[in-house]
């Protein structure tokens, strides 16, 4: 039970090609990486080579086919082959900033904006979350005023994965009035003059990726940069979280799984009392546990998206995945930890690290309570 | 110019803890395993698809015809080499206890006489059994030439003939052979110019790589489509008689698990000497 219920002959082939990248190329950085908190940009070039970058991404914008489903695929042999969660999210920020591109952009902004990204060229990232608020989407205060045929952007953006080395930045900006009809999403680029990172923020987890505070002084973006309608942009936003929580419940369910494959193997080897520590049924039972929720996190979050594959309303369901997912995660990691007794507290073990990288989930992409808020929505209470 | 790829699937090496042998030692279990190319294979088989492709616009311009006896199964194997870029695949049918080198040879001499190719690259041993002797037997049989451990290959007339280099523990061997022959391959064959085939530009240089190319996603389902045709050792006319006996396994010993820490360079050496027993 240790892949999805919808894979076929052709994710299995899948799996294989992105675990022998993930073993050559990050598994054995993946310490020094998460240590330096940064990984090479070579490593977005290399990855598009293996053509793991477009994967999930239609051919016309130069991405090599597939769906949501094997998104996912490679996405868990990244992170149980290569080790480096912060790794794996840094590469993979094209993953929330290109879609409004690929859904609702230009034809000029696919070929400008994301053929580079797929060829491995440029980075890209997402920019929704302010440091007046990330929860509350729909009072964003970032201004983008319009002035012939530019707009004028004004404001900041905090917590931006990839933000620091962003060539461009997939933005959330008001364009009009309060509320979510007056926002707007915008291609910023780095070279436009009054962006800069304010700063790279130093985290409890995710080390290798770069986590950055953006601000925006009198930044003229030209209007062709606009993606979809004016005053359209809350729709792209929202339809663009759902795939961001299917991704993010999978991410939980490939670093609690390997959280339980470091440990299988620590317990098997680790002595205690003169035997094993696989030979106490405490221990076994734990484990068992641990199983247990990993495959049921497994279960709903493959089931999510073969619904949202077919075409079904996901919205509630994505949350509901990734709660479920972020719960077993972060149990499972604590578990973890627990079983790996000191050694785990220590920074030299996978599992410390992973107990770290955990705690992000039940608050990035939207936090547990505002998933709970959507599926009372949906759930018509 | 058409190549000849045999390629085995065998128990991904870095699950070896899950092999078992069977209760009379005679046999290895397959159950459970998760299976891979044979890494030597692969190797083979990207020196093949680089002398059969424009390197630099990856129009192929030759045909791969890869080959793999074994179980209904190891149709995946044959799909793998298919998503890299390979044109079609045989499947042999057959289980694996019935095989040796001898039984292979004779296979792979049989659809020879069929295809006709112009090369026929093996790996230079199966990571599992680790015989090394197929590729030769092989060349013996047909009457081809046979160039082993091949580190750079170029040809200039679309595969008649072919300037091989060779890695010798005294230094490089440079042979010239004509078509149809026999190859295998050392490592070096990944190198970013170890291949020229007269269609990709001189000057062009693969990626660095410890293995094969990737398959992509792309490649991985257009190999859905491609042929696969399914044989049996009696469509073949080849009877599955092997020529060696396996008369017993043995894994190897369990790892003891225990860590002895000592203080001094002199301790580890008495320790070295008195209870690992290794000087
Ligand atoms: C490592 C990391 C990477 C990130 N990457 C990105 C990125 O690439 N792009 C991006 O745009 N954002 C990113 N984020 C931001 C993330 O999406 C936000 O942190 C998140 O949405 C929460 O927003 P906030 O931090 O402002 O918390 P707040 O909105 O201030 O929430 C604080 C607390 O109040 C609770 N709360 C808020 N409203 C309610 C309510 N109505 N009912 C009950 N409880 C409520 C929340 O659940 C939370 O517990 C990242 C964050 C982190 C930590």
């Amino acid at each position: 039970m240790s892949t999805y219920l919808f894979e076929n002959d052709e994710h299995r082939t899948l799996r294989q090609q992105v675990r022998k990248f993930a073993q050559a190329r990050i598994l054995p950085n993946a310490h020094e990486w998460e240590e330096a908190e940064e990984f090479p940009l070579e490593l977005y070039a290399q990855a598009a080579e293996a053509e793991i970058l477009g994967i999930g991404y239609p051919e016309e914008v130069g991405g090599g086919g597939g769906d949501l489903s094997h998104v996912l695929v490679a996405a868990d042999e990244m992170v149980l082959h290569g080790k480096s969660v912060g790794t794996c999210v840094g590469l993979g920020s094209h993953g929330i900033a290109l879609p409004p591109i690929v859904k609702a952009g230009t034809a000029e902004q696919k070929e400008r904006f994301a053929k580079p990204v797929l060829a491995g060229r440029m980075v890209s990232a997402l920019g929704i979350t302010e440091p007046g608020g990330g929860s509350d989407v729909a009072s964003l205060r970032t201004k983008a005023v319009k002035d012939g045929d530019h707009y004028v952007v004004n404001g900041s953006k905090t917590f931006i994965t990839s933000g620091c080395r962003a060539d461009f930045v997939t933005c959330a900006v008001r364009t009009g009035g309060e509320g979510h009809g007056g926002i707007s999403m915008l291609i910023i680029e780095r070279d436009t003059p009054g962006f800069s990172v304010s700063k790279k923020l130093h985290k409890m987890g995710w080390w290798a990726s770069d986590t950055a505070e953006l601000s925006f002084e009198d930044c003229r973006v030209p209007v062709t940069n606009l993606i979809g309608q004016e005053n359209q942009g809350f729709l792209i936003i929202m339809q663009n979280f759902v795939t961001e929580r299917l991704m993010l419940a999978a991410q939980c369910v490939s670093i609690a799984e390997l959280a339980y494959r470091e440990t299988l193997a620590y317990v098997r080897e680790r002595q205690a009392f003169g035997k094993k520590l696989m030979g106490f049924q405490v221990t076994r039972h734990k484990l068992a546990d641990m199983r247990t929720r990993i495959a049921a996190a497994r279960a709903l979050t493959g089931e999510c998206v073969t619904r949202f594959l077919r075409g079904e309303p996901a919205i509630g369901e994505a949350a509901m995945a990734k709660n479920t997912a972020t719960d077993a995660c972060m149990w499972v990691c604590d578990q973890a930890v627990q079983l790996h007794g000191g050694y785990g507290y220590m920074r030299e073990y996978v599992v410390e690290r992973l107990f770290r990288d955990a705690r992000l989930y039940p608050i990035g992409g939207g936090t547990r309570e505002i998933m709970n808020e959507i599926i009372c929505k949906t759930s018509g209470f | 110019m058409k190549i000849l790829v045999p390629v085995k699937r065998v128990a991904d090496p870095d699950n070896a803890n899950k092999v078992k042998v069977s209760g009379d030692g005679t046999k290895v279990t397959s159950d459970g395993l998760e299976w891979k190319m044979n890494p030597f294979d692969e190797w083979s088989l990207e020196a093949a698809l680089r002398l059969t492709e424009n390197g630099s616009s990856k129009d192929r311009v030759g045909e791969v015809v890869l080959v793999s006896i074994g179980p209904k199964d190891a149709v995946q194997t044959i799909r793998q080499g298919l998503a890299m870029g390979a044109e079609r695949g045989i499947l042999v049918e057959s289980d694996d206890d019935s095989l040796d080198s001898h039984v292979v040879a004779q296979v792979i001499a049989a659809i020879a006489a069929e295809e006709k190719p112009d090369v026929i690259f093996f790996g230079k041993q199966s990571a599992d059994g680790d015989s090394n002797v197929a590729g030769t037997k092989l060349a013996e049989m047909l009457d081809w030439p046979l160039v082993n451990y091949a580190m750079a290959i170029s040809t200039d007339d679309e595969g008649k003939s072919f300037t091989v280099k060779r890695e010798l523990d005294v230094g490089q061997q440079t042979l010239k052979v004509q078509s149809p022959c026999v190859f295998t391959s050392s490592d070096r064959i990944l190198q970013p110019e170890s291949v020229k085939n007269g269609v990709t530009p001189a000057d062009f240089a693969y990626p660095e790589s410890e293995g094969g190319r990737y398959a992509s996603l792309k490649g991985i389902m257009k190999a859905k489509k491609k042929p696969v045709d399914e044989k049996s050792l009696a469509d073949l006319g080849v009877e599955a008689k092997r020529v060696n006996e396996y008369v017993k396994f043995d894994l190897p010993p369990a790892r003891s698990g225990s860590t002895t820490f000592v203080e001094s360079v002199e301790e580890l050496v008495q320790k070295l000497h008195s209870d690992a027993k290794v000087l």
